[in-house]
């Protein structure tokens, strides 16, 4: 738990002066489902990195490949799997709304409980200040 | 060369944005600002001045783009009275708060309704705990010299809070007197440029201004604030101090007005304080030892100085031209704050209240030399008659 | 004319006749003349024809008091069809000064306004503004029997205020005819 600071010591008018700061706010322990993708389902259409709100959508730039998730700030709103394509078209497939954590879904939202890591270690780099 | 130049009050302080040359205006027209508006307008299109002036379709975004503006880093001036006062009423107290220098000229004029789109005070007292500083002007001149020295105010480092520059509606903006209109050079030597410190568009040193608190940093930011008011007093004598010595005009944070050797005082802003001073003359001719305290920082409220200045009276009679309802006796914010004031310092002395020309209700000499004899009557007896008085309301 | 040190003078009209425009010409005037002065319009709102008033403050010393002027020591009337229907007198000092456009003389005027006592002076501006002008804005002239009329103007500096204020915002021709109309004014202007 860091020190709360006094009046003088903090900038005026509640300014924040730096850039990214909210990188430091690691919002992955918010998370009571976690994502879970089928990498050989995967068509990597990018639908899920653009809609994710967190940024938490890892991405492969050179092979334009996603490949997983920033458990680090990722809040599990599910947006991901809501918007997957791949997704869609297998409940049209089998003609039924699934649950979210079913084996056949490409993105899948499984309770946070199952997993035996914490899962919330800083994936990504901060040097792209 | 200053030279005198027959002007309306509105146009004394489009004159003066010209000369401070800012770099973005963002104003809606509102009766009786609006020719401040329309003439500086037509010195952006004239190019006389290198403005970027932003029309926006209400007060609300004025002041938004104002704010933006600000932070960016521009010098940001902006222009409005009233209801349209009343509708950015949520990003003045944010200009404040996030310490933006915005200079804003506020012709007073009555908050509807029924709609009123003549004088008084109502407008600019709903601003009073916004966290700008607030300054009167008894005439176009006075709006003018405001005008000129709030930019330095508003931008000096110990303060950086916005200020509001009154004058009445239609009184003295619409009146064409003759003003002293000081050398272009002049004035803009006198503002100088702008520093500003943490603006938005220096990629460099990247920022965030307008983020979110929580109950562990808001009362800290408000804090700050206070601080900055506190600063203002000194850098508002400091900015005064370094005008009279340029323009040869002396401010302070009010005048006194034969005021040293007076028995009683009224007490009263803007253009009444001129009618006032017409009165105080002719019965001092009388050989009644009256005077006169004309305010001219409302915000910060000088308190001690205003208690120094009033404590050998024997009486005071403060003239509010608004209301503050419900508040005790409904009485008018000048009287309440005065007497929190003179309490505070534990002088007592009695004061009454008098409440006039609402909705721009002309107040007549022969009315303010009834408000001086009440207030002779009263250091008689030594207490006010009544607290408060309606003046020139029909029974 | 009264001796005080403060001139009040109120003007009536109609709107879109010049009357604030007038006003603010006689304040430029004071103002080459080294004199104090205040100018303002009722404020009420104000649509074309609608009969208006407007109010200039004249002085050798500064001007502070902004209250409404309750007794003029000037009244101008521009407008000939407000007689009768607006009290154009009211107010009037007893040892004031008014100045009427009509046809009709000074003694007629008094009748109609109950105006017995002080100065009445009458000219027929609107003609005069026909026939210099071709259109019927009565402000020119009326300020040329202004002039002559209370002797507060030289009539020169207030001509030269008159050249000052067109500008090059009409033409030379319709200057002229301005001035014109303003001298004859001056010399048309009867008291009684």
């Amino acid at each position: 738990m860091t020190q709360l600071k006094g009046w003088r010591e903090i900038p005026i008018g509640g300014m924040i002066l730096a850039a990214g700061s909210a990188v430091e706010y690691r919002t992955g322990g918010w998370r009571a489902f976690r994502p879970v993708f089928g990498e050989t389902a995967c068509i990597h259409c990018m639908q899920c990195w653009l809609f994710c709100p967190d940024s938490s959508i890892l991405v492969d730039v050179e092979n334009e490949n996603m490949t997983g998730f920033d458990l680090a700030y990722c809040k599990g709103c599910g947006i991901c799997a809501s918007v997957c394509p791949v997704n869609a078209k297998v409940m049209r497939e089998t003609g039924e709304a699934l649950k979210r954590d079913d084996s056949r879904l490409c993105i899948r939202m499984v309770e946070e409980g199952k997993f035996k890591e914490q899962g919330d270690e800083q994936i990504r780099s901060t040097d792209w200040r | 060369m200053s030279k005198f130049e027959a002007l309306t009050g509105d146009n004394a302080v489009a004159m003066a944005m010209r000369q401070i040359n800012p770099d973005v205006v963002a104003a809606y027209p509102i009766t009786p600002q609006t020719e401040t508006v329309e003439f500086f307008a037509e010195y952006v299109a004239d190019g006389l001045v290198d403005t970027e002036f932003v029309c926006v379709e209400s007060e609300h975004s004025a002041m938004s783009a104002c704010v933006g503006a600000s932070a960016a880093g521009a010098r940001v001036m902006t222009a409005t009275s009233a209801n349209g006062l009343a509708l950015m009423w949520e990003i003045v107290y944010i200009a404040a708060s996030l310490r933006c220098p915005i200079v804003m000229s506020v012709v007073n004029r009555a908050l509807s309704g029924p709609i009123n789109i003549h004088c008084d005070h109502s407008d600019v007292m709903g601003m009073r705990d916004s966290g700008w500083i607030i300054l009167f002007s008894e005439s176009g001149q006075e709006a003018y010299d405001n005008t000129i020295q709030a930019v330095r105010i508003a931008e000096h480092p110990d303060v950086l809070l916005p200020v509001a520059v009154c004058q009445d509606g239609f009184i003295t903006s619409h009146a064409m007197e003759r003003v002293e209109v000081y050398d272009d050079s002049d004035v803009k030597a006198f503002v100088g440029a702008y520093g500003p410190r943490w603006p938005l568009l220096d990629l460099e040193h990247p920022k965030t201004y307008g983020p979110l608190d929580f109950y562990d940093y808001y009362y800290e930011h408000k804090r700050q604030q206070v601080e900055a008011m506190e600063h203002a007093q000194g850098v508002i004598l400091e900015m005064a101090e370094e005008f009279n010595r340029k323009f040869n005009r002396d401010y302070g944070l009010f005048e006194p007005y034969r005021l040293e050797d007076a028995e009683v005082a009224v007490i009263a802003a803007n253009s009444t304080a001129g009618t006032a001073k017409v009165v105080v003359d002719a019965l001092r001719a009388e050989g009644l030892k009256v005077g006169l305290l004309k305010p001219r920082v409302f915000r910060p409220f000088p308190a001690q100085e205003l208690v120094d200045a009033l404590r050998h009276l024997k009486a005071v009679a403060v003239m509010d031209r608004s209301i503050s309802f419900g508040a005790m006796d409904n009485a008018g914010p000048l009287y309440l704050e005065l007497v929190a004031a003179l309490a505070a310092h534990s002088v007592h002395m009695p004061v009454a209240d008098y409440v006039y020309g609402l909705g721009g209700r002309d107040i007549r000499p022969g009315e303010v030399e009834r408000v001086f004899r009440q207030t002779l009557e009263m250091a008689e007896t030594g207490q006010a008659a009544r607290r408060v008085t309606y003046l020139g309301v029909r029974e | 004319m009264s001796t005080r040190e403060l001139t009040e003078i109120r003007w009536h009209g109609r709107g879109g006749q010049g009357v604030v425009t007038a006003g603010k010409l006689l304040a430029e005037t004071a103002l080459g003349s080294g004199q104090y002065f205040q100018a303002f319009p009722d404020f009420g709102p104000e649509r074309m024809g609608a009969p208006i008033r407007a109010y200039t403050r004249l002085s050798a010393k500064p001007i502070t008091i902004h209250s409404q002027i309750e007794n003029p020591d000037v009244v101008l009337v521009l407008d000939p069809t407000l007689l009768g229907s607006v009290p154009v007198a009211e107010g009037l000092r007893e040892d004031g000064i008014l100045l009427v456009n009509t046809p009709m003389g000074p003694q007629a005027v008094r009748q109609i306004t109950s105006f017995h006592t002080g100065k009445v002076c009458t000219v027929d501006a609107s003609h005069i503004a026909i026939d210099e002008l071709g259109r019927e804005i009565t402000n020119t002239p009326m300020l040329g029997a202004f002039a002559r009329a209370t002797g507060l103007f030289d009539m020169e500096a207030l001509i030269k205020q008159v050249r000052a204020w067109f500008g090059s915002k009409v033409t030379s021709g319709v200057v002229e005819a301005n001035i014109r109309a303003l001298r004859r004014a001056a010399e048309e202007v009867v008291e009684g």
